[in-house]
């Protein structure tokens, strides 16, 4: 088993005493569809709260499928999976949990502010609150208030993904599981998307677990890049990205960012194999 | 403003121009082959009919149409409401569907006279005819509209632990409408042909009649100009319920989601 950091970004309290469970603990998890169907094998990994930590892998190797066995849509074959020491079902339950998907998935008959909103509107807030809940999050996300009032199909794709972010992040969530969301979007859009994340998650104290196959996306945002490998799905490496927050563009520029993506880039095309 | 007259205009004029010509070609070989009037009348003849029939024709149309109107309303909540159900349950679907096969395949003009057997020489059994010709396009559209769910948007849903009728109402139902407007534009003309079908069989049982009445009772006569006036009002007034209909769903489409199917790009 590749070895586990404990690199934590600042906010997080260094323990004095006993160490805090991890939020996500992975025991030999293996999900499949049958014998000849073997999506993840032997996944054994944890993720500390606070934490932001990405998946990386090729195409059809399961990390998609891990989120969702993380967000507790689909059920472990065999194995444990506890998100904050519950089963995934029940943490999701409990509304701790938010998910970002490749698809903005916007509602196009509401606008943005009802969309943003939906989260709260469904667990029964009262709409002072939420209204309140989306005032707040406009700014944070990157949106103009005018945005609120537009629908859907007269943004962006980049500011539809900004929606579908503030989306999950205004229930305050402690987990936020990303899923290739930024997959679509040109590089340019990408890379800002990234930086805005960074700073989302500074000001916020939620652990990020997120899904892509951009080697370079994974470096910049995450504190431990967990590699997969393919058919099974498995854990090939685990690697600690040692730059500290907050990050910017110009780490890009990094020698050593480029040396590590390299690294990571020849570990991915193994792992592919 | 202009450009909506343009766009109008480009829209009607060619199949007015074409309707031109078959009139003119029409008279040509009335006047050529020297048809008999009971066999085909002449468009002046048809023309007439129309003028005189004005009054007749346009009581016709009110009957047809409001029989039209509450068998196309009652099929769409009905339709609608059966729909809600089929998405809540596959064993309902699987049992209910093939009934519902049954009522689009059987001809309807061999249901109508059973139908007016069992509720009455009226009005109701002309709106009964018309409601189940129209059901059919609505129940599975909808049902359709209802199932087709994102599976992401499904899972969005149960992400943030909606209940079965948030899920319904907040998701289902407005996934749906674009389909449900689809099947209302087919209902929308079927329920005027139901209405019409309907008629044939009611008859004139009191002294008010329809569309379909003078259809059958001006073949019957042989008046044949008066019959073409009678079915080319029909033709109007059917094309007229889909536009209306079609407008309707257009407006409803374009405004909150991204316009009818086959208008996006």
């Amino acid at each position: 088993m590749p070895q586990r950091d404990s690199f934590k970004k600042p906010m997080v309290i260094e323990s004095t005493s006993a160490p805090l469970p991890p939020l996500i603990a992975a025991r030999h998890v293996t999900m499949d569809y049958g014998p000849a169907r073997v999506v993840l094998e032997g996944i054994h990994c944890d993720v500390q709260r606070g934490e932001f930590v990405a998946l990386l892998g090729p195409s059809g190797c399961g990390k998609s499928t891990l989120l969702r066995l993380v967000a507790g849509l689909i059920p472990v074959t065999s194995g444990s999976l506890t998100v904050g020491g519950q089963d995934p079902a029940e943490a999701r339950r409990s509304q701790k949990l938010a998910f970002v998907f490749q698809d903005p998935n916007l509602l196009p008959w509401r606008t943005v502010a009802a969309n943003i909103a939906l989260p709260l509107e469904l667990s029964g807030q009262t709409r002072q609150e939420q209204s309140q809940a989306v005032d707040d999050i406009l700014p944070l996300i990157g949106l103009m208030p005018d945005d609120a009032r537009k629908r859907p199909r007269n943004l962006s794709g980049g500011m539809r993904m900004r929606v579908s972010l503030a989306r999950a992040l205004v229930t305050h969530p402690d987990l936020l599981l990303l899923d290739e969301p930024f997959a679509a979007l040109d590089d340019v859009l990408r890379q800002q998307l990234n930086e805005e994340l960074v700073r989302i998650w500074l000001a916020r104290s939620w652990t990020g677990l997120f899904v892509t196959h951009n080697v370079a996306e994974a470096v910049f945002l995450a504190q431990r890049v967990i590699v997969m490998s393919s058919r099974p799905g498995r854990i090939a490496a685990d690697v600690r990205i040692p730059f500290p927050y907050p990050r910017e563009s110009e780490l890009r520029a990094d020698p050593g960012f480029a040396r590590l993506c390299g690294d990571l880039s020849q570990q991915l095309r193994e792992a592919a194999r | 403003m202009n450009t909506v007259v343009n766009r109008i205009l480009q829209i009607l004029m060619p199949p007015l121009v074409l309707f031109g010509l078959m009139l003119l070609a029409w008279q040509k070989c009335i006047d050529h082959y020297r048809i008999k009037p009971y066999l085909l009348p002449s468009p002046r003849a048809v023309c007439n009919a129309l003028w005189t029939d004005a009054a007749m024709l346009q009581r016709a149309v009110v009957y047809t149409g409001s029989a039209a109107l509450c068998g196309f309303v009652a099929s769409l909540v009905l339709g609608t409401i059966i729909a809600f159900a089929f998405s809540q349950s596959r064993m309902l679907r699987s049992a209910g569907y093939p009934y519902f096969i049954f009522l689009q395949t059987v001809p309807i003009v061999a249901i109508a006279p059973l139908i007016v057997r069992w509720c009455g020489n009226g009005f109701q059994s002309v709106v009964l005819v018309a409601g189940i010709l129209s059901l059919f396009p609505i129940l599975t559209n909808a049902t359709q509209g209802l199932l087709a769910i994102d599976p992401d948007l499904f899972d969005l849903f149960r992400l943030n632990n909606a209940s079965r009728w948030q899920i319904l109402f907040k998701l289902r139902f407005p996934s749906a409408v674009p389909s449900l407007c689809a099947g209302a534009r087919t209902s929308s003309g079927l329920a005027v042909v139901g209405s019409i079908v309907g008629e044939f069989f009611v008859g004139q049982s009191t002294k008010h009649y329809g569309l379909g009445y003078l259809i059958e009772a001006t073949n019957s006569n042989a008046q044949l100009d008066r019959l073409f006036a009678a079915v080319l009002t029909s033709t109007l007034f059917g094309i007229s319920i889909f536009a209306l209909i079609n407008l309707v769903s257009i407006t409803i489409l374009s405004r909150w989601y991204d316009g009818p199917v086959e208008q996006r790009q």
